[in-house]
């Protein structure tokens, strides 16, 4: 069907769906925009305007948000931005329109429909409730509360039993990235899951390796009030016991005079396998907690754990366990040791590997202390700047201490001697280093790029360099253990061999260094290998499997790269399609790999077109007995593959039945050749 | 503008009492109001909702329900089980007929006017016919148990629907049987509340409307008995309801302040079908709408805060004026304040009592705006209680300080006050003259020697002031014409020469208080013997070369009374006989008529001419001597007065002068205090009329061009009275909204969000 007419009923319309809406039967068109409704009614072609007044009261503006018709009759619904919804009514008049009012929404109405009888309206916001409305009154209404989150459209089913609604965060239903990353990129030990803020309030365990939320923590415990500009407790930093058994959270509330703070520590309950609430600090500090770690001390007991906090008040705290007096013998958590350093501010804390010595920095200094006697043991400083970051070497380079400050110097302190051993100019952004090597990585910023330097500490020459790594700020950065050792050929990837690298840069990308191509990545290759074996050994898949080999072989003489005729099979294509949309490379990265999973080369495939052409002459002259037969054959094979190779076969479309019934006809002496 | 030294004066108590029932005049232009008190008003829609007359309360008095008959007969009905027929001339309660069913909830008129029906509380109905000079009983409806609360006629006044507890009723009324008994709250039985009807109304198509105390408005159709529609529009109680003439339009008001539009409207574009729908939702009131009213250009709103509202419907106004103004009305349109101004006293009027305050001094000066500390505190000097169950009509003080006068309906008291250092005494000046009560209006003469009386049919009372402490009736003015209607406003001017008064036809009389002199042949008289009636003296101007200060013609008409001037303060009575009286002799001149209510008035001291406020916000300046308007106000009536002049919603409620500055005219309304200065250019509507604050910022030449006559201060609100002292000292006094607010009970306790 094609427009024959066009015509302008209405101008200045808004670009949101939302704000147009026909009328009843289609007699009118209204739309809203900033303070202003516009009706159009097409049999009389008269336009009438209505504006509300432009005054902001303390309530917030009245301004238009959305709109909808009522079904059967003349009544407008509109949504508006102070939280009302007005109903219009004899609008065709243009003195003697009328509204009636409805509020329940403190904020913006985000959208609205009218059931399909008209006798009730459905209305949602920022609230995350959707509210029912009977009759047009105020008093009664229903409401199903606690949708999750902000909905953003309402729809109802055409018979009127189903609403569907759309909300803010449905764009991201498995991995939620919420806007502040605070807590850091932190590796849960047990299940090496990325954890970092979820929903607000929550920690979310996020796998990796199979790009799934595993689960979702409620740390805050607190009832989230959907409501823009309240400040609400969110959780601001998390670490994890070496094994993983203890996990520690700080949840702050932005107050400007006087934040609120909260100590948590959790334990894993074996039992119900997640973290149970053990003990609750209330203002832990008397300013923001600028870092926390625990002891990692694998082989020792639980009563060597140790918990460092490090504060904006210019102290340091030590926490430890101590058994609670009641039977139970439970153990609840208590301030053991304060440490303070010439009244600054304490900035990072951070264990040796051994656990033996604790580095606290204050500003522009480093001090190292005793963790038995809480001796200030020495300090460390490079002048000017702040210390923005610390860690300890690892392994074979224990001995030495790594800080980078934010005048632009990396700076390695040898333990031993007690010197600075190497300095870098560089301005550091991230200092990460990885828990199974000695190896270390710092992303700089500089220039409006991000680089990414790995260094071992014993050497001041790092050992990969990647510039520009991407154009935006990288944020945080966490190595993740591999499940198994990687082999890995390069000298120069060497340190991927045992963790992998992440980082989440300032847009919320998350990004991770591979060696390999992406369509290799994409390719489980030991998985497939898998289904093939696991094919059971008969005439047919012998037959496919040689026909296979031979296709590849041919593949390999002609130095092409694995192309079928059928897309399904390609693994970079399926492997495509079943991959969550959010979690795939950009489109333009994908493009070549697409097109070329598309193409066949061209020898092959005019070689196989002529032979089709042969072989389907050939075809028709046969008898019609000897198709029958073949057919039925066909099928019988066809079934049994079925069962065995599930979903491969079902996609055997007619041209590749086709093609396997040409095969077995064919003269197979040429295969023994191979 | 001038800088002033302002007191501001915050101690006036008045807590104005709730409007408990309002009732609109049927195809009039008038709007009758009840208060708690039992106080009734009567507003004026032709005059800017000028609030016309005032019939102050009675302890015993409380109306429950008001309504218009036969026309312009006004007829209320209360809790002491009469019915009371108000005069609206001599604004008194003219008679009083028992309904003998207990104490009176409702009474309701039917559309011609003939017959008043009234639901008692003894459940019965009952029916009065309209007769000329009262009112007569005619029989009983149907009486079954259960008070009646609330009465509508259908409008062919063959049915009645009366509203009780738990249900309503629908009578015949040709066969006084009940026809329907409705259950109203048939729907929610499992609540074990009864359901209060607290309004109803009956529709020309049969349909009955009633609002109850669960807030809900539903509509009945009284011949099946059934439900048509239910809209619950509180979560309190909706106390009152009243339908528009052309029935397509209701307003509910709430027990939470709320008030809510009902409109009949089609379903769809064109189609006979048509539902009502709740609306336009307005909240203006803080507390129980009991009363409200629907006019066809404005719903009218009354509350317990005082408050009276009337908010336009837009789409029923003509053109953009002050029709189309939210008006909010809580304090009287007329003075309850009043000024000695060289004793610097303030006499406040309440209800039932008087106070009277010496204002406080200070001896420091500062730059403006700023606040000077006092050096002595406002002193409450003395309280004087009415006695009896009327409420006080008027009152004043003289300017020395020393006489107070105030008036019920049935008394005129007079007292003089004597200060001996900080000790106040106040004596009651005994043997007042028996005048023609009560008082609309009381003024003291500038020198504070005579006390005009505002009364009924058009008269004035001249009273002669006597030291040490008595008081003598010296004469009546009455308009030439005739009148029946009171004096409400009156105006002397300083000289003593002049007295301006105007009545409730709106007429101003300009009466001479010199006209003519009596002559000396009457000499070696005494105070006490007064001459023989004589026929020698024909004419006052041949009497004699003494003047006469005052004149009165006694209420019997007798004839006239003289004070012959002696010199040296003596002075002697004379009476001539109402034969050798001239007709018109005291009156001076008429102001022209103008259509709209006199709101405020007051005569130059030095020019002698005669500044008067309208209703419609129009202001005059009449020349006494000249009789004829000024050249001023000529050219103020060709260029007009601006645009949000004429626009405001609340009368001029008081005029002043300050002698400094001949040019200039004080005048103020309940929302600000204007300098009009004559001398200026007059502004046109595209300058700002309120421009105060912006010629302060901007520089001298630039300001010089940018000055208009009318200097309007908004410093000061709610102001109840404004005057001037001395030439430059101000006194202010303002009535916060909130000091009223804290007064009033509690109101309902609701839920807000974010609080």
């Amino acid at each position: 069907m094609e427009a024959k007419e066009l015509s302008v009923v209405l101008d200045g319309v808004d670009a949101s769906p939302k704000c147009i809406a026909f009328g009843r039967e289609g007699e009118y068109v209204a739309s809203v925009k900033e303070v202003n409704l516009q009706v159009f009614f097409f049999k009389r072609k008269q336009l009438n305007r209505f504006s509300v007044s432009t005054v902001k009261t303390k309530s917030g503006n009245n301004q238009f948000a959305c709109i909808a018709c009522h079904p059967t009759e003349d009544c407008i619904a509109t949504g508006h931005a102070d939280g009302k919804i007005r109903l219009w009514r004899n609008f065709y008049h243009k003195k003697d329109y009328t509204f009636s009012t409805l509020h329940w929404h403190h904020d913006t109405v985000m959208d609205l429909a009218f059931s399909m009888e008209g006798t009730s309206l459905l209305s949602g916001g920022v609230e995350s409730v959707l509210v029912l409305w009977h009759n047009e009154s105020n008093c009664q209404k229903d409401f199903l509360p606690r949708l999750g989150s902000a909905i953003e459209y309402i729809s109802m089913s055409s018979d009127g039993t189903l609403c569907c609604t759309l909300h803010t965060d449905n764009s991201k239903p498995k991995h939620i990235l919420s806007r502040d990353v605070k807590t850091g990129l932190v590796v849960d030990p047990r299940t090496k899951a990325l954890v970092l803020n979820g929903e607000p309030g929550h920690l979310q365990f996020y796998c990796l390796q199979s790009d799934q939320q595993l689960f979702s923590l409620d740390i805050v415990q607190r009832q989230y009030i959907h409501q823009a500009g309240l400040n609400q407790a969110d959780l601001v930093k998390v670490a994890f016991s070496a094994q993983g058994k203890w996990l520690a959270t700080v949840e702050e509330r932005e107050e400007v005079t006087d934040p609120e703070l909260q100590l948590k520590l959790w334990l894993y309950d074996e039992e119900t396998q997640s973290f149970k609430l053990n003990t609750r600090i209330n203002m832990p500090h008397e300013d923001h907690i600028t870092d926390m770690c625990f002891r990692e001390m694998d082989e020792l007991e639980d009563d060597s754990l140790i918990l460092v906090t490090a504060g904006r008040d210019c102290v340091f705290k030590v926490w430890v366990m101590v058994e609670d007096t009641d039977p139970e013998g439970s153990v609840s958590w208590s301030c053991d040791f304060v440490g303070s350093y010439h009244n600054y501010q304490a900035t990072n804390c951070c264990f040796s590997e051994d656990g033996s010595l604790l580095a606290v920095s204050f500003e522009e200094t480093v001090t190292v202390w005793d963790s038995i006697t809480w001796d200030l043991k020495c300090t460390f400083c490079h002048p000017p700047g702040k210390i923005r970051n610390i860690c300890f070497g690892r392994l074979t380079c224990s001995k030495y201490l790594i800080g980078a400050t934010d005048y632009g110097f990396l700076c390695c302190w040898n333990l031993l001697s007690c010197a600075l051993e190497w300095s870098a100019h560089l301005n550091v952004l991230v200092l990460q280093p990885d828990p199974l090597s000695e190896h270390i990585a710092a992303v700089s910023w500089l220039s409006k790029e991000s680089s990414l330097f790995v260094f071992k500490p014993n050497e001041p020459r790092p050992i990969y360099i990647q510039r520009n790594l991407c154009k935006e700020k990288i944020q945080l950065a966490a190595f993740v253990p591999r499940d198994e050792p990687e082999t890995i050929v390069s000298e120069k990837y060497h340190w991927l061999r045992r963790s992998q690298l992440f980082f989440l840069t300032d847009t919320q990308e998350l990004m991770t260094l591979s060696t390999k191509s992406l369509e290799e990545r994409l390719t489980p290759s030991s998985k497939q290998l898998a289904v093939e074996e696991s094919l059971p050994v008969t005439p047919f898949s012998l037959l496919l499997g040689k026909h296979r080999r031979q296709q590849s072989h041919e593949d390999i003489d002609l130095g092409k790269q694995v192309h079928n005729k059928h897309k399904q099979d390609s693994p970079a294509v399926k492997e495509l399609l079943h991959t969550p949309a959010h979690v795939l490379p950009s489109a333009s990265f994908l493009c070549p790999i697409f097109i070329n999973s598309l193409l066949i080369s061209k020898e092959n495939k005019s070689a196989e077109e002529v032979a089709d052409e042969v072989e389907m002459e050939s075809e028709k002259t046969e008898d019609d007995s000897d198709e029958e037969r073949g057919v039925t054959e066909m099928e019988q094979e066809d079934t049994s593959a079925m069962e065995l190779l599930g979903e491969m076969t079902r996609k055997l479309s007619k041209s590749q039945e086709k093609e396997l019934r040409k095969i077995r006809k064919m003269d197979y002496s040429w295969i023994s050749a191979f | 503008m001038g800088e002033f030294e302002v007191h501001r004066v915050r101690f006036f108590g008045l807590v104005p009492a709730g409007v408990r029932c309002l009732a609109c005049q049927p195809r009039g232009g008038r709007l009758a109001l009840a208060r708690t008190d039992g106080a009734v008003e009567v507003y004026n829609f032709a005059a800017n909702y000028f609030q016309e007359k005032v019939i102050p309360g009675h302890e015993t008095r409380s109306v429950e329900a008001l309504c218009w008959a036969a026309g312009d007969r006004l007829f209320g009905a209360g809790l002491s089980g009469d019915i009371t027929e108000y005069d609206l001339a001599l604004l008194c309660a003219a008679r009083s007929v028992d309904g003998c069913g207990g104490p009176i909830w409702s009474m309701a008129a039917n559309s011609s006017g003939t017959l008043l029906a009234i639901g008692c509380e003894d459940g019965s109905v009952k029916l009065f016919q309209v007769v000329p000079g009262g009112i007569q009983f005619e029989r009983n409806l149907d009486r079954r148990k259960g008070r009646i609360l609330c009465l509508s006629w259908h409008p062919s006044d063959t049915h009645i629907a009366a509203g009780s507890i738990d249900f309503l009723r629908v009578f015949d009324v040709c066969s006084g049987q009940t026809v329907q008994r409705i259950m109203v709250n048939y729907h929610v039985l499992k609540v074990r509340r009864e359901c209060i009807v607290w309004s109803i109304a009956f529709l020309s198509n049969g349909t009955i409307v009633t609002s109850d105390s669960f807030g809900r408005v539903q509509f009945w159709d009284w011949q099946r008995g059934t439900l048509m529609e239910s809209h619950t529009v509180s979560t309190s109680a909706v106390l009152s309801l009243a339908v528009s003439e052309e029935e397509d339009s209701i307003v509910v008001g709430t027990s939470t302040g709320a008030t809510y539009q009902f409109q009949l409207l089609p379903v769809k574009m064109g189609s006979l079908e048509k539902r009502w729908v709740r609306t336009k939702p307005f909240q203006h009131h803080t507390h129980d709408v009991r009363a409200v009213a629907h006019s066809s250009t404005a719903l009218i709103s009354g509350g317990l805060d005082a408050q009276l509202v009337i908010r336009p419907l837009m789409e029923k106004v003509q053109k953009k004026g002050y029709d189309a103004a939210l008006r909010k009305f809580t304090f009287p349109h007329r003075r309850l304040v009043s000024c000695a101004r060289k004793a610097r006293l303030l006499l406040f009027q309440f209800s039932q009592h008087l106070e009277l305050w010496r204002l406080g001094s200070t001896d420091e000066t500062g730059k403006d705006g700023e606040v000077l500390p006092l050096c002595r505190m406002p002193e409450h000097l003395v309280q004087l209680k009415s006695k009896g169950p009327e409420h006080i009509y008027c009152s004043c003080v003289s300017p020395c300080g020393s006489w107070i006068a105030y008036s019920t309906a049935s008394r005129f008291h007079l007292y003089r006050v004597q200060y001996e250092g900080d000790g106040v005494s106040i004596k009651k000046v005994p043997k007042v003259p028996k005048l023609l009560l009560p008082a609309y209006q009381l003024q003291f003469s500038s020198d504070s020697g005579s006390l005009f009386v505002a009364s009924a049919r058009g008269s004035v009372h001249v009273l002669q002031l006597l030291e040490p402490g008595g008081c003598k009736h010296l004469h009546t003015f009455r308009p030439p014409s005739g009148s029946s209607e009171a004096v409400y406003l009156l105006a002397s001017s300083a000289d003593g020469h002049w007295l301006a008064a105007v009545g409730g036809d709106w007429a101003i009389h300009i009466y001479d208080m010199k006209c003519f002199k009596v002559g000396a042949g009457a000499g070696g008289m005494t105070p006490t013997s007064l001459p023989p009636w004589g026929a020698g003296c024909q004419w006052v101007q041949r009497i004699g070369p003494l003047p006469v200060s005052h004149c009165c013609i006694p209420r019997a008409g007798l004839g006239m009374g003289l004070w012959e001037e002696m010199g040296g303060g003596h002075r002697w009575p004379r009476l001539l006989p109402s034969a050798c009286c001239p007709p018109a002799l005291q009156h001076h001149s008429t102001v022209p008529m103008y259509n709209c209510a006199v709101t405020a008035l007051a005569i130059h001291p030095i020019t002698n001419n005669l500044v008067i406020a309208y209703s419609d916000q129009q202001l005059f300046e009449f020349s006494i001597p000249e009789k004829q308007y000024t050249a001023w106000s000529r050219m103020v009536q060709n260029c007009g007065l601006h645009r949000v002049w004429l626009e405001r919603d609340s009368p001029i409620t008081h005029i002043t002068f300050n002698p400094k500055n001949p040019s200039h005219i004080l005048l103020h309304d309940t929302y600000m205090f204007c300098v009009l200065d004559k001398s200026l250019p007059l502004p046109d509507n595209s300058a700002l009329l309120m421009n105060q604050s912006t010629l302060k910022q901007l520089p001298e030449t630039a300001r010089q061009r940018q000055l208009h006559a009318f200097k309007i201060c908004k410093k000061f609100q709610p102001l109840l009275y404004a005057d001037l002292l001395d030439e430059n000292c101000l006194v202010m006094v303002e009535r916060p909204i909130m000091d009223i607010k804290t007064q009033l009970p509690l109101p309902i306790q609701q839920k807000k969000f974010g609080t």
